[in-house]
């Protein structure tokens, strides 16, 4: 019954039509285009920008933007613009190992969780709340404290610290689903447990951890740079864009293109993962 | 009826972005009369209630060419005129209250809004008559400060209703009131809408449902397409009607007609043809009437959140026989869901037995009764989301064939294209996504992938209650020929006495958990010797109409 | 966020009992102490766990904690130095006396030394407390009127103002903590020069630091409470509250608005979170002392104690909000109590 009073209750009023401005249709496709241009200049930077990033022009050190440097240059007159698209590789590299570290540690955990009898699934619970009132930046930097910083510690860090929050996402999926009526539905035609595990259970449990991963992908980079800026990350002669906005804020009186560009940068980063993980969120949601 | 009626519509369009949902729809409402508004879903009938008080909603676009309520044009009124109105002398009861009633309010205080809005009492004033308005709906004053998750769903109901009759408005339009309700509270709702029509107000009700119609209405109205395609006194549509599409609802309503008979065209649909039982098939199985699904002394309970005990399956016993129908009808909560859980080998029951072809099912453990679960299937209320949301048609179709070991499926029906048309669907639909299809698609789907690996044994739970009485009618018949054609034993759960009763050979009433009673179907019909029996007979609503086809 | 969006409720097949039971109002109070109970135990365990875990951390990684006492990894200190260092902070004695050892003074509140300012930890807390406090509590006030305000006015506003809110959101969602306070400092500070660039202590002074830590936690707090928003005004009950004659705006603050507030306070936990993280960051680009930048110096002089009572402080802050926002969610909505 209670079906027949959401579905007759889905009328009662309706969404608006198609329009041109709705942010279903506007918002993806720049975000789209966003991250063509973030994953060609991780790829190829050479065609995007053609300067060295680490080439040293003390002659045209702190240049404003211009036609010859599009974004300005830094203290040692290197091309912003260009050190930005070169800095996209570490940036996202770093952020995708961090989010699939994470994502596998929690899809450990969260299935574990899932599929795992009371115990461990309370056990689970018990770990994951406990890395949970560390908070992100928190079991990062305590992790740092123990192991040193560098590139490697910020991919463990960053991992480890957005690993509890999904595998909670996880957990709560998977059970959802042990239980739901379509896995029901094949137990009572019979199929095997090893069989609705593989073809029914964990497709539908994985799809979700896809769109996990785009939103949090954006998540990571922030992460990264929020601790390449604090000087644990990234060394700054390298064009990473946490590190070059920590060095540009030396100069933020006279120099504001210093920091302003590759905090942009990370901004659209992280903005555009954002919005295209929630439209394949909604997606999925209304397939 | 006096001589000016209450309301008079004339002429109103509702569109939606440019499409029509209500078109030229005329109708009026007497003082102290009821007219109700009878249609199946996408009729455009909640549109056209919502447009009496000009709620059509966002997006809408609504032209009239008279709406005149108590002598006052409204075809013009701007919302400060409306919201006058609305509340205080044209009041509003939704379906379900527990999604219309806010959750985080308490009852009380949703009641209290029409006061607060339309009147200048005090506080303490209001308290009082809020607490006299439960009264007078036969809740307790104290339940003024619950909320709706914490009521059941008759009391809920009748809050719902108290918070729209709390300033006695003059007309009160109630869309499909009931549907969300049992039989007993259902009576309780008819009742007192009864009773605010005997004090003077007019009612304009909006059902699917053409035996509660015929309960409480004076006049009808038949909606489809959003259109009005006939409306006149409640007997003359219902005895003689004149349009097509009315005898088709008429035909298509269970109640009072007896096992067997159709109640759906016998035209369009492959399906639809009687097929001869399949000889071959029905060798291998038991004789009809012979017993494929037992069970003994069931026994379940669970722990209530918050302390106590809820017994969902009480020593119930019950059998199912090849080729015949068994009916297991109750409120909800009665327990019939945790007994098919537990025949299907979901749940597990404390203590009592199930078998299987006389073999022992249940309890078993999983590994041992798997190999066997081809004999038996389920369909399920919201066949949906009992598809797996990545997969179309024909690959749920296959998946399910995948199970099938031996004996395998129906003759002509080894594959997704053979079970559609089995199900009286097109093969093409194979490539569809489930979301795409109608409701009455979709559960053809769900009964086609039950039959995939040939099932003996159908457990049907509510498989018609979110449907259209039409579509009902064409799923019961679908039924009907499957199990003559294959065989088939059903176990049949419904809420709903008149399909119960039009299904089944024997049926079985259930309350908290108990079976009270249980025998040939006419017989209990007849002469129900538990007293429940003779409370839900008398709660459900019949259609007192000529039932010759 | 993405943690209440993904859970899909499953409708249909086989019912469970209890689904919508009616909750009977005796045993409530039986319930709040075995609760109660439950939610002490818990913390317990949470902060015994982090000790643990940090402890057990110190001593898997390489490294001499010694040498960071004696001011860090590049110190040239004796032999004979790092002896004593190790005497005086009880590092000689096997593993598990040392655990025990640190456990029992954990429990009497004693969280040791700081290695490098020499000075008992729980004093250092105390002292950097108040500030971090103060600035996590005016953030969180100020995201929440902000992500309010965007859900109302995203509410009442009509499709453009959906589209712009929702824009806003993700913006604000997307900016880093330190990016946007050197964007605000450019701005207020070097460029119009309103508001100091460091935190001096005086209200003027804690303007942009409160700001900066607001807006990305108001950008994920408005994003849910929109979309929350916006189901309850189309809602069954939200027509009914119409039909009883209220205006637009009387739905949305009698029943919209507390709908929206549900998720910002389920989401509590994580807010905090995300207000701990991004104290950090605001600390040291404000120059603005507290638990934060007290937290980034230990982790650069890898100060084990001081780090191990920070974490410990933060532990403890999620554990007592958790359990506030659990109460606050019972109080708002009774669906959640027989969870």
């Amino acid at each position: 019954m209670g079906n027949a009073s959401t579905r007759r209750a889905g009328t009662l009023r309706r969404r608006p039509r198609a329009g041109w401005l709705r942010a279903g249709n506007v918002l993806p496709a720049v975000a789209a285009l966003t991250a063509l241009f973030l994953v060609l200049a991780a790829l190829v930077p050479g065609w995007l920008a053609p300067a060295d990033p680490l080439a040293i022009d003390p002659v045209a050190a702190f240049r404003g933007p211009s036609g010859a440097h599009w974004l300005g240059t830094d203290e040692s007159g290197r091309d912003i613009y260009s050190r930005i698209v070169h800095g996209a590789r570490p940036s996202l590299l770093i952020g995708a190992a961090a989010t699939a570290l994470g994502l596998g540690l929690a899809l450990l955990l969260g299935l574990a969780a899932g599929l795992g009898g009371r115990w461990l699934d309370a056990g689970v619970g018990r770990i994951v709340e406990v890395l949970l009132a560390l908070p992100g930046l928190l079991l990062a930097l305590v992790f740092i404290a123990l192991a040193g910083p560098g590139v490697a510690t910020t991919i463990v860090a960053v991992g480890l610290s957005t690993a509890p929050g999904y595998a909670r996402i996880i957990r709560t999926q998977v059970r959802a689903l042990r239980t739901s009526p379509m896995i029901e539905a094949a137990r009572v035609l019979g199929h095997s447990p090893a069989r609705i595990l593989a073809r029914h259970l964990l497709p539908n449990a994985l799809g979700p951890v896809l769109v996990l991963a785009t939103l949090g992908i954006g998540q990571a980079v922030v992460w990264a740079s929020a601790l390449s800026f604090l000087g644990l990350g990234e060394a700054p002669p390298a064009p990473e864009w946490g590190a070059m906005l920590a060095a540009g804020r030396t100069y933020l009186g006279f120099a504001w293109w210093m920091t302003f560009f590759p905090g942009l940068a990370i901004v659209a980063t992280a903005a555009s993962s954002t919005v295209l993980g929630r439209s394949l969120q909604r997606r999925a949601v209304g397939a | 009826m006096s001589a000016a009626p209450l309301l008079r519509v004339d002429g109103l369009d509702v569109g939606f972005g440019g499409t029509p949902v209500v078109q030229d729809v005329s109708l009026y409402i007497g003082r102290g009369e009821c007219l109700a508004l009878v249609g199946e879903s996408g009729s455009g009938k909640s549109v056209t209630a919502r447009a009496l008080l000009g709620l059509a909603g966002r997006g809408s676009r609504v032209a009239v060419r008279t709406l005149d309520f108590d002598g006052t044009n409204l075809s013009g009124a701007g919302q400060r005129a409306w919201r006058r109105l609305r509340g205080s002398r044209i009041g509003l009861v939704l379906q379900d209250a527990l999604v219309s009633l806010d959750p985080l309010r308490t009852v009380g205080r949703e009641i209290d809004d029409a006061l607060r809005l339309h009147t200048a009492l005090s506080p303490a004033e209001r308290a009082a008559k809020v607490a006299g308005l439960l009264e007078s709906m036969g809740l307790a004053a104290a339940d003024a400060g619950r909320r709706a998750g914490e009521l059941s769903g008759g009391m809920r109901q009748r809050a719902l209703i108290a918070a729209a009759m709390a300033l006695d408005p003059d007309l009160l339009i109630a869309d499909e009131p009931t549907t969300a309700l049992d039989a007993e509270a259902q009576a309780q709702v008819l009742d007192l809408l009864a009773g605010l029509r005997a004090g003077g107000s007019s009612l304009l009700l909006i059902s699917h449902d053409l035996a509660v119609v015929s309960a409480v209405a004076d006049r009808v109205a038949i909606m489809r397409g959003g259109r009005i395609l006939e409306q006149g006194p409640t007997d003359q549509v219902l005895t003689s009607p004149e349009h097509e599409y009315t005898r088709m609802l008429l035909r298509a309503v269970p109640a009072g007609r007896p096992r067997g008979t159709r109640l759906s065209a016998p035209t369009g649909r492959s399906d639809a043809r009687p097929h001869a039982p399949d000889a071959k098939l029905l060798d291998s199985s038991p004789s009809i009437g012979g017993p494929v699904l037992e069970a003994r002394n069931l026994v379940r309970a669970f722990p209530v959140p918050g302390g106590g005990i809820l017994h969902a399956a009480d020593d119930v016993s019950l059998r199912v026989e090849a080729g015949r129908t068994l009916g297991l009808v109750g409120a909800s909560g009665s327990g019939k869901s945790t007994t098919a859980r537990i025949l299907l080998g979901l749940d597990v029951p404390a203590s009592g037995t199930v078998k299987l072809f006389g073999e022992p099912w249940v309890p078993l453990p999983e590994a041992s009764r798997r190999p066997r679960r081809t004999r038996l299937g389920a369909i399920y209320q919201d066949p949906l989301s009992s598809f797996d949301p990545r997969r179309r048609v024909g690959a749920i179709l296959a998946d399910a064939l995948a199970a099938a070991t031996t004996g395998g499926a129906p003759e002509g029906a080894h594959d997704p294209a053979g079970l559609l048309q089995l199900v009286g669907l097109e093969p093409a639909l194979a490539g569809r996504h489930p979301s795409t299809l109608s409701g009455g698609q979709r559960q053809r789907v769900a009964i086609a992938r039950a039959l995939a690996p040939g099932p003996r044994v159908l457990i049907c739970d509510e498989p018609v209650s979110a449907l259209d009485v039409s579509v009902q009618a064409q799923i019961l018949d679908l039924l009907d020929d499957l199990q003559a054609r294959l065989g088939l034993g059903y176990l049949f759960i419904s809420h709903d006495l008149a399909v119960v009763r039009h299904v089944s050979d024997r049926l079985a009433v259930m309350r908290d958990g108990r079976i009270v009673e249980s025998g040939p179907t006419e017989q209990v019909f007849a002469e129900p010797r538990h007293e429940y029996t003779r409370a839900l007979l008398a709660a459900s609503p019949t259609l007192a109409t000529d039932t010759s086809d | 966020m993405a943690d209440t969006a993904l859970l899909g409720s499953s409708g249909g097949g086989f019912p469970r009992p209890g689904g919508t039971a009616v909750v009977p109002r005796a045993g409530r109070w039986r319930g709040a102490g075995f609760w109660l109970v439950r939610r002490i135990g818990s913390a317990v365990f949470v902060l015994w766990a982090v000790a643990t875990l940090i402890f057990l951390a110190i001593r898997l990684i390489p490294g001499d904690p010694a040498e960071a006492i004696m001011g860090g990894p590049g110190s040239q200190a004796s032999a004979a130095a790092l002896e004593a260092a190790r005497a005086e902070y009880g590092l000689d004695e096997p593993l598990w006396v040392q655990y025990l050892s640190q456990l029992g003074r954990l429990a009497t509140g004693d969280l040791g030394t700081s290695y490098a300012l020499k000075v008992p930890v729980v004093q250092l807390l105390a002292d950097q407390l108040p500030g971090t406090l103060g600035l996590a509590v005016g953030a969180w006030v100020l995201a929440w009127i902000l992500a309010l305000g965007l859900a109302l006015w995203s509410g009442l506003g009509g499709r453009g103002a959906a589209v712009v809110g929702s824009a806003l959101e993700i913006a604000a969602a997307s900016v880093p903590h330190f990016w946007l306070g050197s964007v605000l400092v450019l701005l207020f500070s070097t460029a119009w020069g309103w508001l100091p660039p460091v935190s001096n202590g005086s209200a003027a002074g804690l303007v942009m630091p409160v700001v900066t830590l607001a807006l990305p936690l108001a950008g994920f707090l408005g994003q849910v409470m929109r979309e929350s928003m916006l189901t309850a005004m189309n809602s069954p009950f939200a027509l009914s509250a119409h039909a009883r004659g209220e205006s637009e705006s009387g739905v949305v603050l009698r029943h919209a608005l507390r709908h929206a507030a549900l998720p910002g306070v389920a989401l509590s936990g994580w807010a905090l979170g995300s207000l701990v993280s991004g104290a950090v960051v605001v600390e040291s680009i404000f120059a603005r002392p507290g638990l934060g930048r007290s937290l980034l110096q230990a982790v650069t002089l890898r100060d084990v104690p001081l780090v191990t009572g920070v974490a410990l402080v933060s532990a403890l802050a999620y554990v007592v909000v958790m359990a506030v926002s659990e109460l606050a969610e019972r109080a708002i909505d009774p669906r959640t109590r027989d969870r």
